[in-house]
This record gives C-alpha cells, sequence and structure tokens, in this order.
C-alpha cells in the first residue's frame, strides 16, 4: 500500500484550484462539496435495468431502460482493486436491480474479500437458491452482507400501486426467507404518507414483517427524490427547492453522500447514484480520477439531500466532526 | 514514525474502554490489571451513560493516575451539548439515549466536567518498537464505529499511514476484537467495561497488550467478573431503565441496537 495517496482526512483529497479558491467553476453560483475521504463506494451494477418499473423511480429504472447498461465482474474487479489502495470502508451495489446482474454472487464474493458490502434490491426475483448462495458468501467472510429490500407500504394495495402487482407478496417472500437464513434485511421504504401517520407505519411495518417470520426488522425510511418517474407521479421540484452558497455557509458538508462517496457505472464515475441521469455530475473515467473533482450542489435533488443528510446510507448519514 | 523523546516506551499496558459509569467494574478490572504487573493503564473515554452515579469513576482513574482520552459522551457531557453524538435516528434508541444523556448529565458534577474537559483526544505512546495511537472511536473522529464486520483491513492501513503509527487503540462500539496485518501493524478495539459485550455473559472486557520487540503486540482480551448484581441493584435506586438493567444482568443488549452492522446484530438476541 503506497504511502503517496491521500490522506482520510479532509483537505488533501481537494483540487488545487479549489484549495487555493482559484477554481474556475468556483466562480459558478451553486456551491461545490469536496471528497473528505472515499468511504463509501457504490456500484451501478445492474445499469438502469430493472424487472419491475416502479412508479417513484428517480431514474425511471425499468426493462427496457437501458442507458447504463450491466457491469460485469471484470469491471467491478477493477474499481475493488483501485479501491483499496483509496481506504473504501464500505461498497454498496444498486441499479436497476442487482440480481438481474447474472454474475451478481461473484461479484459478492470478490467484494466481501475486501471489505463489507450492501445490495439494494426489490428481492422479486430472489429464490432460496440465491437466498443459500448468499448465506454461503455470509459465512464464508468476515464482513457483513447488508440486503436492503424495498418495500413500499404495509398493504399490497399500498405497495403495489407504486411497485406493480404482484411485487409486494414476492417481496415479503424473500424476506421470509432471508430472516430464515439467518439475515436481518433493512427495509427501506419511501415516505408516501403524512408525517402524521410515521409512527402507526412502522407499527404496522413490524406486524407485517413479524408475521412472515422476521422480528428484529431493521426500517429505514427514505423521503421521496422528485426526480424521474417520482416527478411524474407526484411533483417535481420547486424553484426554491436548491442548495444555495449561504445555505451551505454554516452547514456540516459530511452529513452530504457526495462528501465520502462516488459510484462507478459501466460507462465513468458519478458524485452519487442518485444524480445519475444527469451528465454533469460525472466526475471522471476512473475512481482514482474522480475522488479529486468536487462534487457541484447544481442539481435540484441535492435539496432533498441537504434536508435529510446521506439517505442512501445504511446508517443515517456522516456523523458530524468531532471538533 | 513520528520520534519524540516525550513519547513514554511501556512493555505492558491494560487499555480500558467505555466505563458507562460501571464503577464496580471499573474496580475490577483495575485490581485485575494490577495482579498483571502492568506498566501503565489507559482509558479511551465515555466516563458516563448508562450505569448510575456517574461522579463515582473519577477517583478510581484519577487514584489510579489512568490517563484518560476524551470519548464523545465525555465532549458532550463537558461542554453541555443537547445530545451523547452517537448519532441515534430509531425513535426508541434515542428514547434510552436521551434519558441516559440526562440523567449522566444532571449527575455529573462541575468539577468531573472540568476535568473531562482537559482530556486529550488521542495518546501516543510506544509499545516495544512499535508507535502506538490510542483514541476512542478512529483517529479521526471520535464517533466512528468501527466494527469488526464493516472494517476493512486496507481502511485501517490507511488509517494507521494516515495518523503515522502502528497499532492502533480504540473503543466506542462496545464490543472487543483485533486484527493484525502486514509487517507489525495491529488494530485493537479493546471493548467496554461499562456493559456486556452481547454475548449472553455477564462478564466486561479489557484488553492487555505485551510488547513483543518490532511484531505486533500480544493482545489478551480479558473478561472482569464483578458484583454485576449489586450494579443492577443501584440502577434500580436511581431508577434506571428496567432494559438497562437486564443487559447488565443477563448479558444481552436492549437498546441502542440500530448501530449494529447485521452480522454483529444477528450475533446478539435483540
Amino acid at each position: 500500500m503506497t504511502k503517496a495517496l491521500p490522506s482520510l482526512d479532509s483537505g488533501e483529497l481537494a483540487p488545487r484550484g479549489a484549495q487555493d479558491g482559484t477554481s474556475a467553476r468556483a466562480a459558478a453560483d451553486a456551491p461545490e462539496v469536496l471528497l473528505r475521504a472515499l468511504d463509501q463506494l457504490w456500484f451501478q451494477v445492474a445499469g438502469t435495468i430493472c424487472n419491475l418499473r416502479c412508479r417513484h423511480c428517480f431514474i425511471s429504472c425499468s426493462p427496457e431502460n437501458h442507458s447504463f447498461w450491466f457491469m460485469s465482474r471484470d469491471e467491478v474487479g477493477a474499481a475493488l482493486e483501485e479501491s483499496a489502495a483509496l481506504g473504501v470502508k464500505e461498497y454498496y451495489f444498486t441499479g436497476g436491480e442487482p440480481f438481474m446482474n447474472r454474475e451478481m454472487i461473484g461479484i459478492l464474493e470478490d467484494t466481501l474479500r475486501l471489505g463489507p458490502a450492501t445490495v439494494l434490491t426489490n428481492a422479486t426475483i430472489m429464490p432460496q437458491r440465491t437466498v443459500d448462495e448468499l448465506r454461503r458468501l455470509s459465512r464464508a467472510s468476515r464482513y457483513t452482507l447488508e440486503l436492503r429490500v424495498s418495500i413500499d407500504g404495509v398493504t399490497a394495495e399500498m405497495n403495489d400501486a407504486i411497485r406493480g402487482e404482484g411485487s409486494f407478496d414476492r417481496a415479503l417472500g424473500a424476506v421470509s426467507r432471508l430472516a430464515a437464513a439467518g439475515f436481518l434485511p433493512i427495509i427501506t421504504t419511501m415516505q408516501s404518507w403524512d408525517d402524521r401517520e410515521t409512527d402507526g407505519i412502522l407499527v404496522a411495518f413490524r406486524a407485517l414483517l413479524a408475521g412472515v417470520g422476521y422480528d428484529r426488522a431493521r426500517l429505514k425510511i427514505l423521503p421521496p427524490l422528485h426526480i424521474g418517474a417520482e416527478a411524474e407521479r407526484t411533483r417535481g421540484y420547486r424553484d426554491v427547492e436548491r442548495v444555495t452558497r449561504e445555505m451551505m455557509a454554516d452547514y456540516p458538508a459530511e452529513l452530504l453522500l457526495c462528501s465520502g462517496a462516488r459510484l462507478v457505472t459501466g460507462s465513468g464515475v458519478w458524485v452519487c447514484p442518485i444524480l445519475l441521469d444527469d451528465p454533469t455530475a460525472r466526475v471522471g473515467d476512473t475512481l482514482t480520477e474522480s475522488v479529486h473533482a468536487p462534487a457541484r450542489l447544481d442539481a435540484q435533488a441535492c435539496y432533498t439531500c441537504w434536508v435529510n443528510g446521506a439517505i442512501c446510507s445504511n446508517m443515517p448519514g456522516f456523523t458530524a466532526d468531532f471538533t | 514514525m513520528i520520534a519524540d523523546s516525550t513519547i513514554p516506551t511501556f512493555g505492558r499496558v491494560a487499555v480500558f474502554g467505555g466505563i458507562y459509569s460501571n464503577h464496580l467494574a471499573l474496580a475490577a478490572a483495575i485490581e485485575d490489571a494490577r495482579a498483571r504487573a502492568v506498566d501503565a493503564m489507559l482509558c479511551l473515554g465515555d466516563l458516563g451513560a448508562f450505569g448510575p452515579n456517574p461522579n463515582k469513576v473519577f477517583p478510581l482513574l484519577r487514584d489510579s493516575g489512568i490517563r484518560v482520552v476524551m470519548g464523545n459522551y465525555d465532549d458532550s457531557i463537558a461542554r453541555g451539548l443537547d445530545d451523547c453524538q452517537c448519532g441515534y435516528t430509531d425513535p426508541r434508541d434515542n428514547h434510552y439515549a436521551r434519558l441516559s444523556y440526562r440523567y449522566t448529565f444532571a449527575k455529573t458534577s462541575p468539577e468531573n466536567r472540568e476535568w473531562m474537559a482537559s482530556f486529550p483526544s488521542d495518546i501516543r505512546f510506544r509499545l516495544g518498537g512499535l508507535s502506538v495511537l490510542a483514541f476512542h472511536g478512529s483517529p479521526r473522529r471520535a464517533n466512528e464505529f468501527l466494527w469488526e464486520s464493516t472494517t476493512p483491513t486496507h481502511f485501517l492501513d490507511k488509517l494507521a499511514d494516515d495518523h503515522e503509527a502502528d497499532v492502533l487503540l480504540g473503543t466506542h462500539t462496545g464490543l472487543h476484537w483485533s486484527r493484525s496485518w502486514g509487517p507489525g501493524r495491529a488494530y485493537v478495539n479493546v471493548g467496554a467495561l461499562g456493559r456486556p459485550a452481547n454475548d449472553g455473559r455477564p462478564e466486561v472486557w479489557y484488553a492487555v497488550l505485551s510488547a513483543r520487540g518490532r511484531d505486533v503486540p500480544d493482545v489478551e482480551f480479558v473478561p472482569v467478573s464483578y458484583d454485576h448484581e449489586a450494579l443492577a441493584e443501584e440502577m434500580r435506586c436511581e431508577e434506571l431503565p428496567e432494559e438497562f438493567i437486564e443487559t447488565i444482568l443477563t448479558g444481552w443488549w436492549t437498546t441502542c441496537l440500530e448501530i449494529l452492522p447485521g452480522k454483529e446484530r444477528a450475533a446478539g438476541r435483540f
């Protein structure tokens, strides 16, 4: 491991222009966020290809959306190799639906030799043999394998209106199989209800999951992102919903995912998984190149992260600096 | 590596993790460490939380000359912040964290708060031929969790490079574990004296590190038996939550579970 790499502490990863304030891009209005350390490495491992066509998908994934293609095990492997020298702490896999990637088990096997892996899945194509493979991988690794299963409601009616007919029953079946195999999947759900209903929904979720044999439910509520299909389902962002320089003045930038993460796709590196449809969020051909490019908070979806913190992480966000 | 004549060299050290006001366990651990003829005893912070009568741990630390690193809890209590900086979002975890924090803050004397404010964020020493850095969570952030199942070896190696140390010592998670790699490099999470290790037994843990020249030190995790029933009784007298008392008596964690990775959570009961 080379000693010449940037420090994990903030500052050294910053581009020279940004460090001395002469960056040409800094003249633009949008605030910029420098990468403090590459703590999270995300993979768009299934591109934009999904077996479902959810009505709230912020990057409009579907069987026909081929904007981003599957990543091969070799492509992922190359980034994993780069990532070790950069000191990455956690690996995340998203899509589309990761388990549509035929090499997914092999990709996880490679990853779990290096560090912890989290897969964001709709769990609608997760038969017992896949669960058995996942259990084998999990037992063979010192690192944790986390499955994040999306279920968007506590009834089939509520969920299927968003995720498509039959998806509720299929996902619950997979949760039941995962729990029986010793996994504690993180159930993620987009908040499609009023804040006042949250407590009741959480209670209902716990009862629902206990009913299929999962009695230690880990739940994660995500805010809606008003882009992609969700902009059609409900609304797009309002004019005032954008991050300004003033809003960043006293804001701890480490709460934002882009201060500690990058997303590798089959066609370059992006600042985060949410801005995949935004070509200006592409920050390099390689991971090593991307860590020196700042993230610009031009996109209105950045406003949702500003309000809620790093919503994509398993944990609620990077905790603020101690001192 | 940092060369500084003021950095002490030890042959054997006892290192205590979070105390969480468990003065009975701390007293037992000090006695145990003395019997092992250690050159020094260190504490990696989080003196309060969870247990009863927080002021009781301070004289034990002072009288034994134990140097203390500042934990996130100590920082919060010393500065009078609103919470413990553990970063919980789960409503149930937050409820118990708040109860515990308010109790500890109200019961910690101004003199002890002042002493806590003087704790350094890390301590350096040499163990045989190796440079050691002791901190609370991680060398870059006191409230960073380094769990065994979420901490890649290459990440630890980078921390060791960035902070110019061979051996890294931390606590914060409450679960003890260690890993060594490369020539003479190791990370040790010394565990916690404050509550059991979520393993169904009431003992709590600390670590003894012994020098082996330029090789990674010998690391021994020591289980500490103490009068946990007396502690539970004292917690009842202080009207602390029954859930906290259950953990002391059974060894299983009942609260603050949200922060556990899947692998560690699955190993516990709740």
